[in-house]
């Protein structure tokens, strides 16, 4: 199918407008232009560009909880002093999205719409209970990011629907949370394995946690058990859960049995950085860059 | 069916005619006939394509050419100062980061964005930020020591 139109859209009104008679959204065009040359999915007839939308866009802090407009970009996202601080795991995930040409035009509300069960961005949204904000002509809806997800590549939003925000709740002082990738490369990389957890300490002693699993499963999702697990301060057992809770594909870059067995180790330093966060050291972010070793 | 639309390429405006799903690097490439962005992969993974978007760097082979209008658009062409060579092209060459050549103006271009982020960067962090363009020849080191050359004559 051929494009037959863009409209660059200069209000939300007016993309919500073009999305009611058919048009589909464009941002950065990171995973929309590219998936349409690999055959994924052909680029929509009709197409609304919707970057230039600034009211979308940007980090605000309110009461007990932070908004993400959806086209904050991946760049924005991993540099903002409060996510650094407190939701540490979307900074992880944001830094190592793509390449610095990703992150500086890739957005939040793209990377979640895309919907891959090897998003980064996912699990750190399903553990700090984001919410998505769904805009149509006929009103805005909001529901829980871990309820948006249907299967790989889709949602339970209606085409016509836009994201235009993510909310989150700010976990509380003494809460460490870290994101955390196999990959094979550096950047332009997406998870062959990723593992989210969002600890809280009293003390020395986990209270509570979060666990979450990328490119395990069909959908990005917490995983309970290791949740109890690591939460009874049982990391071991927590991994292992991860492991058991992983139901992988094979495909070019991992077999499923790879894929289990690495799901337990990226589960294991996930959980001990968020675990060394809430206890107040510091592992810089992205936190996958600890395993790098030295460049040379 | 195409529509009018221009694109200010290196300072210059060229009004052009586009299909809507024309990428960023063909409008360049084929309506305008700067052909010094490479399309290696045409799929985001190798950075040949790399050019500047008001100081940002995009992989062009993925931004729609239409999405581009209104915004200062810097390809290879549009680093050196007339006979000048920018800093970091004269450092490629110093320090034999070209081989074959096909990747470096998307190399060039992302190390410029880099340093305009970061001027002095370590070689981590050059190696890193260079990551998302591949390189097939040079093994990557004069390249990573053309960047750390302008870097270092900059903090100078």
């Amino acid at each position: 199918m051929t494009v037959t139109s863009l409209l660059v859209a200069k209000t939300t009104d007016e993309a919500v407008e073009a999305m009611a008679e058919g048009a589909r959204p464009v941002a950065g065009g990171t995973d929309l232009v590219v998936g349409a040359r690999q055959g994924k999915a052909a680029l929509p007839d009709r197409l609304v560009a919707i970057h230039r939308l600034e009211e979308l866009a940007g980090i605000a802090s309110r009461e007990g909880s932070i908004a993400i407009g959806a086209l904050t970009t991946h760049a924005t996202i991993a540099s903002d002093p409060l996510v650094l601080e407190r939701l540490t795991a979307l900074a992880d995930a944001s830094a190592i999205v793509g390449s610095h040409a990703t992150r500086a035009w890739g957005t939040i509300g793209g990377n979640v719409m895309n919907a891959s069960p090897a998003m980064e961005t996912g699990g750190p949204l399903v553990c700090f209970d984001a919410t998505a904000s769904l805009r149509s002509r006929s009103g805005t809806r909001s529901l829980a990011v871990a309820d948006l997800f249907t299967g790989p590549g889709a949602t339970i939003a209606d085409p016509d629907e836009l994201l235009v925000a993510l909310e989150v709740r700010v976990p509380r002082v003494g809460t460490g949370s870290c994101y955390l990738r196999l990959e094979y490369r550096r950047q332009m990389e997406i998870a062959v394995v990723g593992v989210t957890a969002v600890a809280s300490v009293d003390g020395e002693r986990v209270t509570d946690a979060r666990v979450a699993i990328t490119a395990l499963a069909p959908t990005v999702r917490r995983v309970p058990e290791a949740e109890a697990a690591l939460a009874w301060g049982d990391a071991e057992g927590a991994a292992a859960a991860v492991a058991a809770a992983a139901a992988p594909i094979s495909d070019v870059r991992a077999s499923d049995r790879y894929r289990r067995a690495m799901a337990a180790v990226i589960a294991r330093r996930a959980m001990d950085v968020a675990v060394a966060r809430a206890r107040g050291d510091v592992v810089p972010v992205p936190a996958n860059q600890r395993y790098w070793g030295s460049a040379r | 069916m195409k529509v009018p639309a221009t694109l200010d390429v290196n300072g210059v405006r060229y009004p052009i005619e586009l299909a809507p799903n024309t990428s960023l690097l063909v409008a360049v490439r084929d309506a305008i006939g700067l052909t010094g962005s490479k399309e290696g992969c045409d799929d985001s993974e190798c950075g040949a394509c790399m050019m500047l978007l008001d100081d940002r760097p995009v992989n062009s082979c993925s931004y729609l050419a239409l999405q581009a209008e209104g915004v200062e658009i810097t390809t290879v062409e549009g680093l050196a100062d007339g006979d000048e060579l920018h800093p970091l092209q004269a450092a490629f060459l110093a320090e034999s980061g070209v081989q074959c050549g096909f990747c470096t103006p998307g190399m060039l271009v992302s190390a410029t964005a880099l340093l305009r982020a970061n001027p002095t960067p370590t070689e981590d962090e050059a190696r890193i930020a260079l990551s998302g363009n591949l390189c097939r020849c040079t093994g990557y080191d004069g390249i990573v020591k053309a960047v750390l050359r302008v870097s270092a004559d900059s903090s100078t």
